[in-house]
């Protein structure tokens, strides 16, 4: 151990790679076209439009670049080679035949202007991909046209203000509990609203006293993520919605958490008007490394003229997009949205169906709760309420030995693991966020808990090694301060 | 259920170390009346083949570029995807991958993106670029939005020969922010009547925040980038270049070689299929002097104690998680994996490759303009340089005509009729794409197609 080398190192990754840029050889091509089938078009009614080439493009060929990328891949850390325990990030394994479906010529290669006529079958699938996220959340009514879920939460906010608008006053403030992702108050700042954050009370929950004081005519909406980043349930749900609604406000939930509440339980039961999902959390779209996600909108029956346009609606003999929407906040994406993630979604539920969709809350909750219960020794809890599927612990135990959060997320990837989400929520000073989801299995979840015990022992017994980890990644930690004081971001 | 690894026993334990004797102990912090009694009324459960037979059939209910002629455009681009790009997109260690918040396992999805911003500021002729946008209609706004923020001026001018749903995206986004939108009709040549531009900053230039053209534009047509340049820099506004066919590219000059200020768009042209839609790839390139207002995500390289290079998000500063309501923009999530596509794309194409594509795209749309003007009733609308798109006057409505088309197995052009209001003649003006796709022979079959329809 005292060379920093664990038991177990992570194989997963290798060595570093040039840049396209360095692997370019002159003459080298990875294409081929087929001949041109009409004559040549003269360029000379272009004129100095014409570039004379495209200067700093790459020439390789094709096994030089498939190398390229799959060297490139193994640098990376991916669900498919373990747990990936990012609190609210929801990295749960995405099911291969979804991405099958995805490519279907007939999903695949449609273009979305086309005569409604044309695409029926994309259109059903995206109706009935609306009803089944209308009885799994309890609303009336979905967009699926956000690409995101911060994109959800900007369309959501723009239909809350057309709704005030619209009943005569937009008002001026949107309330955020203290613990929420920073892209509430972010979404909410794009839509003309003053941010205001409502404290947590000592049980990490919105301090209902503290609403009530505050909820005025002039706050349009309160924003809310239940269960909230802490992975606590708002159990006083219903007096929120309360609180803001008898002064004439909407309730905003962001449905980031809502793999704990999937056949569980429905926020539109729970007083909520408007509320976005993230299908590439909890309905297993694939992250990408990035993105793409997607992040539909779903509304009480009240909001639904404000919806973007086009609305899917169901004409006499076909499904149709209604534009004539008059009171619609417009549109928002290019087009229909991330179809390739409503297939997936699709997909994703019919694989659980009735029977079976409660487990993935069932199974997400147990996991997190098994890690809280064999790990809550080891590491301080931040809270002690109940949590359900993440656990929030923080570095209370291990700083007096001088090793920080940072420093323990660093030392995971030694062991071959992603880190959790750290330094989040801003609430928990030195935050380790963990949701492991339902996709991971006993034996995965101990190697973990294992990992992080010996990293706690590591702490007492040599933390040099701890804060100087990672010492078995491609890479060590990177000086990102020099990177963003004079930042080289293209070749 | 497969995706769900806990044996009986595994389970059984598990529930005793948390304490509790059965899964629904676990929401006890759920108020009871919350909680669901029953099943959700949802289908059952179905097996990988129960979906096969399902969504087959659903797919195979759409008619696709695969079975049809296609030649519909208008910011979406039916292109050859090389069997590599899908490839290498479906190694799980790209596409099961998160945000690449950890940098030292991280280091595949960095340096792709690190390449891909590369790439982009090439072909863009620009000199830096972000990690990606949503979509273009939504790099539109966010380039909006950047030129408000840069200069503090209250208007933005756009030219109506801009993607329609741009535009109404962008007035979507503006709506709540006081931003004024002011629009450039296209002229008789089917582009921005540069006249009235000059008219317009000359008489409100001082309060312009940026001014945005589209090149290809929404009808095919070849902005003069180099006339309308001026301008608008002489009114101290941004100038903003909207790209929605980045295969154009491979031929025509970048907006960075206009002195464009910013170059936003529609990128899935490169290397990724139509797919109703969605996903895409929103791109926004710039000039250096407004990388701190750029919204997104940034990667940069940078070096570990042993002085290795690696790559790092960067200025974060700028973003969300760090400045909350102050951030550049509200977006998290980006199109990550289709910026990998592009990346992968424009390196197997090239230097070389995007050139011949682009010229096979020109090539083969002159020669069915052509074509097909001369079938009776048919008319080219403009007169102005075309790259793959053009609009023709057709013989009826083209909704019809395209009924008509679609029963011989022919993806027919847009009709404008409903995103031309207010131009006179609108009625059966249709815009038609034609890309490396499109043989000889099918433009021939909707040559005959229209001969027939026009009858």
């Amino acid at each position: 151990m005292t060379d920093g080398r664990p038991k177990e190192v992570s194989t997963a990754v290798t060595r570093l790679e040039p840049t396209i840029f360095e692997l370019s050889s002159a003459g080298c091509r990875g294409y081929e076209l087929p001949a041109l089938d009409v004559p040549e078009a003269d360029p000379s009614d272009l004129g100095d439009a014409v570039r004379p080439d495209i200067a700093g493009f790459p020439e390789m060929s094709e096994v030089d670049v498939v190398r390229h990328f799959v060297r490139l891949s193994r640098l990376n850390y991916a669900i498919d080679l373990g747990l990936y325990p990012l609190g609210s990030c929801t990295m749960k394994y995405n099911p291969k035949i979804n991405e099958e479906m995805a490519r279907l010529d007939g999903f695949a290669r449609i273009h979305p202007m086309q005569p409604e006529g044309s695409v029926q079958g994309a259109l059903r699938l995206m109706d009935e991909l609306e009803a089944l996220l209308r009885e799994i959340t309890g609303m009336d009514r979905f967009t699926l046209q956000p690409a995101a879920g911060a994109h959800g939460e900007l369309t959501g906010i723009m239909i809350a203000r057309a709704h005030l608008e619209r009943s005569g006053d937009p008002r001026s403030v949107i309330l955020i509990p203290d613990s929420a992702h920073g892209t509430n108050p972010a979404s909410a700042h794009i839509c003309g609203y003053r941010v205001e954050e409502i404290a947590s009370n000592e049980r990490g929950c919105i301090d209902t006293d503290a609403l009530r004081r505050r909820m005025g005519p002039d706050v349009a909406a309160l924003m809310l993520t239940n269960p909230n980043t802490l992975g606590i349930f708002e159990a006083e749900i219903e007096t929120i919605c309360g609180i803001v609604h008898a002064k004439g406000g909407l309730v905003y939930m962001d449905g980031a958490n809502m793999n704990a509440l999937v056949g569980v339980a429905r926020p539109g039961d729970m007083g909520v008007d408007i509320l976005h999902l993230n299908l590439h959390k909890t309905f297993s779209t694939p992250h990408g490394g990035g993105g793409p996600g997607s992040g539909p909108v779903g509304v009480v029956r009240a909001l639904e003229p404000y919806l973007p346009v086009p609305v899917l609606v169901r004409g006499e003999r076909e499904l149709r997009l209604d534009w004539e929407r008059p009171f619609s906040i417009g549109k928002i994406s290019s087009f229909l949205g991330n179809f390739g993630m409503h297939v997936r979604a699709y997909a994703y539920i019919l694989s659980y169906g009735a029977t079976g969709i409660r487990r993935i809350a069932e199974r997400a909750v147990l996991n997190a709760s098994y890690i809280r219960a064999r790990l809550s020794d080891t590491y301080h809890l931040a809270f002690r309420q109940p949590t359900l599927h993440e656990v929030i612990f923080d570095d209370t135990n291990q700083k007096d030995a001088g090793v920080r959060t940072l420093d323990i997320a660093k030392r995971l990837m030694d062991y071959g693991f992603h880190p959790p989400t750290i330094y989040f929520p801003l609430i928990v000073h030195g935050a380790l966020m963990i949701e492991p989801t339902e996709t991971e299995s006993r034996q995965e979840l101990d190697r973990f808990i294992e990992a992080m015990k010996a990293i706690d022992r590591e702490a007492r017994e040599d933390p040099e090694l701890v804060r100087t980890a990672p010492h078995h990644t491609p890479v060590g930690r990177l000086d990102e301060a020099a990177a963003a004081r004079k930042p080289k971001l293209v070749w | 259920m497969r995706f769900l690894p806990q044996g009986d026993d595994d389970l059984r334990e598990m529930l005793a170390a948390v304490g509790v004797s059965s899964p629904s102990d676990l929401f006890r912090a759920i108020p009871e009346k919350l909680r669901l009694k029953g099943d959700l009324n949802l289908p059952p459960a179905h097996s990988e083949l129960d979906l096969r037979r399902k969504m087959g059939a659903m797919a195979a209910a759409n008619a696709s570029a695969a079975t049809h002629a296609f030649f519909l455009g208008a910011g979406a681009y039916n292109h050859y995807v090389p069997a590599a790009v899908w490839q290498l997109l479906l190694r799980s260690e790209f596409y099961t991958s998160y945000t690449p918040y950890q940098p030292e396992i991280s280091q595949g999805t960095l340096q792709v993106t690190f390449e891909y911003q590369s790439l982009i500021a090439a072909l863009t002729e620009m000199e830096i670029s972000n990690a990606s946008l949503y979509d273009g209609a939504t790099a539109l706004a966010e380039g909006v939005l950047m030129a408000q923020r840069a200069n503090k001026r209250a208007r933005v001018v756009l030219s109506e020969a801009i993607h329609p749903h741009y535009l109404r995206v962008v007035r979507s986004y503006v709506r709540n922010l006081g931003l004024q939108v002011v629009t450039i009709p296209a002229g008789a040549d089917g582009r921005t009547d540069l006249d009235r531009l000059a008219a317009t900053m000359a008489s409100d230039g001082a309060t312009v925040a940026a001014v945005a053209m589209q090149n290809p534009n929404f009808f095919g047509c070849v902005e003069d980038l180099g006339a309308a340049a001026p301008l608008v820099k002489n009114a101290g506004a941004l100038f903003e270049v909207v790209i929605n066919e980045p295969i154009s590219l491979g031929l025509l000059h970048g907006p960075g070689h206009y002195g464009a200020d910013v170059a936003v768009g529609e990128a899935h042209a490169l290397g990724t299929p139509l797919q109703f839609g969605g996903p895409y790839l929103g791109f926004m390139a710039a000039k250096e002097p407004l990388l701190r207002q750029m919204p997104g995500r940034l990667v940069g390289e940078a070096r570990d104690a042993r002085g290795r290079r690696g790559y790092v998000l960067t200025l974060s500063t700028r973003e969300q998680h760090i400045r909350r309501e102050k951030a550049t923009s509200n977006i998290c999530t980006n199109q990550g994996l289709i910026a990998m596509a592009a990346t992968i794309y424009m390196s197997l194409m090239g230097r070389h490759g995007l050139r011949e594509v682009a010229t096979q795209n020109r090539s083969k749309a002159i020669w069915a303009k052509e074509r097909l003007s001369r079938v009776k009733g048919c008319h080219p609308r403009f007169t102005a340089p075309i790259f793959n798109e053009f609009v023709l006057e057709l013989p009826a409505d083209p909704e019809s005509i395209n009924r008509e088309l679609l029963a011989k197995g022919i993806v027919g052009g847009l009709p404008l009729a409903r995103y031309l209001p207010s131009v006179p003649g609108a009625r059966n003006l249709c815009l038609f794409c034609v890309t490396e796709m499109n043989t000889r022979e099918e433009i021939e079959r909707l040559a005959s197609a229209l001969e027939e329809a026009g009858r």
